[in-house]
């Protein structure tokens, strides 16, 4: 009887295997007449504490919602290639491979500056000093210990302790991995060979966490770790973080000052461009631009030209008067060059081929 | 009469709905991991690689990481839900601190998993480091060991349970007949009792490891999601619920999330044929018993 029953079960799973078949995503189209909209938007969660408070603040003001998930950068873009969004928000720019991957171009503004900061766990306030050739050995492995020569030559007088180091890095993609393994790959040369860089790598030792949080948490509990954080995340947590040597040999701290200093660079048009290890003189060399995408021809999906008159609004808005919320939340502004680039790119955006602003 | 016919039928589409449910999420992760079934093949469960730059991606430490916490795992927690399924069956039968025992071991399955998880960052995970640098092991704290022991006491009560459930099976009369001969308690356990569960507990430790295989959120929080094939038990590691749970929200390429999808149709399977197959042991065990 028993058994018999168990036949039927099978039967029923294999007819209802049979019978569903393949099933396509439904495309996503959204027609919205009314005059306030609600934008979408997804993506960094590096930008998500500033983008909430522009967006509250644009809503008072203008009467416009915009509804942004932080799910992080590969998700927005994800979701903007998807086009179930109206922009989405990545810690790194899209990379020509992946502008290919649709016929539509896509525009990368970046909107704020951030920067990872070199936290550990040691006994004592210590401030350590980081010379490139120390980061990329340690995170290579070819520096084992707090008291190795290499870095006790950088740090003279500092009392290093007889500790194993211990690498913490994050598991998730992330703009901060993307930032600091481009930094690492522009310093050190086995390092670019080895792992290279990108939103996840394949870190060549040490322990994973998930997320600013997971790291931090680590690293407070393992005692000679070190990893890196958020600038943002490093300060609002009071943990102790490290200089870092720049292109000019100078050891620099990561301040607002000197992180918006290392964008202050030449640069491409279309903004595409990582800022680490930058030439200019004071600058904290692991900084970085956060960046929206979006689409330059905006009438796709049965958009309305109000709604992509609404978005390019609110996103000159972001970069003007939006920009006076990023330093009391520790984010870095964009220098002045940059915000004439964004402009341009902003004056690009077209609604049939017509310049929306 | 009419109304009897409808509700049969109501039942009838709510147990068809469930299955179509189940092989729609079994299609799904089949479609979405195509790409990378075909750009890996076997090479996904026997690579060693995870690297998201060359975009090769190979399982095997992930799959090895999931199977040495989860057996680890069944064989720290046998002893202890065996016990107390020996104490609540044959020892502490229809008595207050039976209930008491009963509700404790509910609660501990009814604690969110996530809670386990700081538990064992916060109380474990240091005390694993201490053992660590007492044995002059690297002091990591967590990893393959930490993960094993939050596990194993997220899956005693499932084991507990079903342990109890199955010790109840064994007929009276004959441990009767036993207890009659002059048997102790400890000998009709020993001779009587566990002889003739052991199928039955078997399929109840199955069922406990399913439920192992698959534990995401405490196992992420203290195996140190390191993507090497561990070296020892005290290493860090990584297995196939925590890698997708570490990278699913944030992978950008295609054949990251097609292979990370590839992982859950792994683990959906191997889950699957361990509960089946646990199940099915158990029922054949009841069934004797009835």
């Amino acid at each position: 009887m028993k058994r018999i029953s168990m036949l039927i079960l099978m039967g029923a799973l294999a007819f209802a295997l049979s019978s569903c078949s393949s099933h396509k995503p439904t495309s996503v189209s959204r027609s919205s007449s009314s005059k306030l909209a609600t934008l979408l938007g997804a993506g960094s969660t590096f930008g998500y504490p500033l983008y909430s408070k522009m967006f509250q603040a644009y809503y008072k003001k203008h009467g416009l919602k915009v509804n942004y998930e932080p799910i992080g950068s590969g998700g927005g873009q994800r979701q903007l290639f998807n086009k179930t969004v109206d922009f989405g928000a990545s810690d790194v720019y899209l990379t020509s491979a992946q502008m290919k991957r649709t016929h539509d171009a896509i525009l990368n503004m970046p909107t704020c500056m951030g920067a990872v900061a070199m936290t550990y766990n040691l006994p004592g306030k210590l401030e350590i000093r980081f010379t490139p050739q120390i980061l990329a050995g340690i995170f290579l492995g070819t520096i084992k210990k707090w008291n190795a020569p290499a870095i006790e030559k950088a740090d003279p007088g500092v009392h290093l302790p007889d500790l194993p180091i211990m690498t913490v890095h994050r598991t998730d993609g992330s703009g901060d991995t993307g930032i600091f393994t481009s930094y690492l790959s522009k310093v050190s040369s086995a390092w670019k060979k080895k792992v290279g860089h990108g939103l996840a790598v394949s870190w060549p030792n040490g322990l994973g966490a998930k997320g600013n949080a997971g790291v931090a948490g680590l690293i407070e509990k393992t005692p000679g770790s070190i990893g890196y954080i958020t600038l943002i995340y490093a300060l609002q947590n009071k943990m102790s973080y490290g200089m870092v040597m720049n292109a000019h040999k100078k050891f620099i701290k990561p301040t607002l000052k000197s992180i918006s200093l290392a964008g202050n660079v030449k640069l491409p048009p279309d903004t595409r461009i990582l800022v680490t290890n930058s030439k200019v003189a004071g600058a904290y060399p692991i900084s970085g631009f956060t960046w929206l995408l979006f689409y330059k021809e905006q009438n796709y999906n049965g958009r309305t030209k109000q709604r992509a008159k609404e978005l390019v609004e609110l996103l000159w808005w972001m970069i003007h008067h939006g920009q006076k919320f990023t330093k009391p939340m520790d984010y870095a502004p964009l220098p002045p060059k940059v915000v004439k680039l964004d402009e341009k790119i902003l004056k690009s955006v077209t609604y049939n081929g017509k310049p929306l602003l | 009469m009419r109304s009897d016919t409808f509700f049969r039928l109501l039942l009838f589409l709510s147990g068809v709905f469930l299955l179509i449910l189940l092989s729609a999420i079994f299609i799904t992760l089949c479609l979405s991991s195509l790409p990378s079934l075909r750009s890996f093949g076997l090479f996904f469960v026997i690579g060693r690689s995870w690297n998201p730059i060359s975009k090769k991606f190979g399982a095997c430490p992930f799959l090895i990481g999931t199977f040495l916490t989860s057996t680890a795992a069944l064989l720290i927690s046998l002893p202890f839900s065996l016990s107390i399924s020996i104490l609540l069956g044959e020892y502490l039968n229809n008595r207050f601190f039976s209930a008491v025992f009963k509700s404790v071991i509910e609660l501990l399955a009814g604690i969110p998993s996530v809670i386990y998880g700081f538990w064992g960052l916060f109380v474990l995970v240091p005390i694993v480091r201490w053992v660590e640098l007492k044995i002059h092991a690297a002091p990591y704290g967590v990893g393959l060991l930490a993960a094993s022991l939050v596990l194993s006491i997220m899956i005693i009560p499932y084991s507990a349970f079903l342990s109890i459930e199955i010790l109840k099976l064994v007929p009276p009369e004959i441990k009767e007949a036993a207890y009659s001969l002059g048997a102790t308690r400890y000998e009709v356990v020993k001779f009587v009792a566990l002889p003739y569960s052991y199928s039955g507990i078997f399929g109840g430790v199955l069922l406990a490891f399913g439920r192992a295989l698959g534990e995401t959120m405490a196992v992420t929080m203290v195996i140190g999601n390191s993507d090497f094939l561990p070296k020892s038990f005290l290493s860090p590691g990584n297995t196939i619920a925590s890698v997708i749970a570490n990278e699913f929200t944030e992978a950008a390429g295609r054949l990251h999330l097609s292979s990370l999808i590839e992982l859950g149709l792994i683990l959906f399977v191997l889950t699957a044929v361990t509960n089946i197959l646990g199940d099915f042991v158990v029922k054949r065990m009841s069934f004797q018993g009835s």
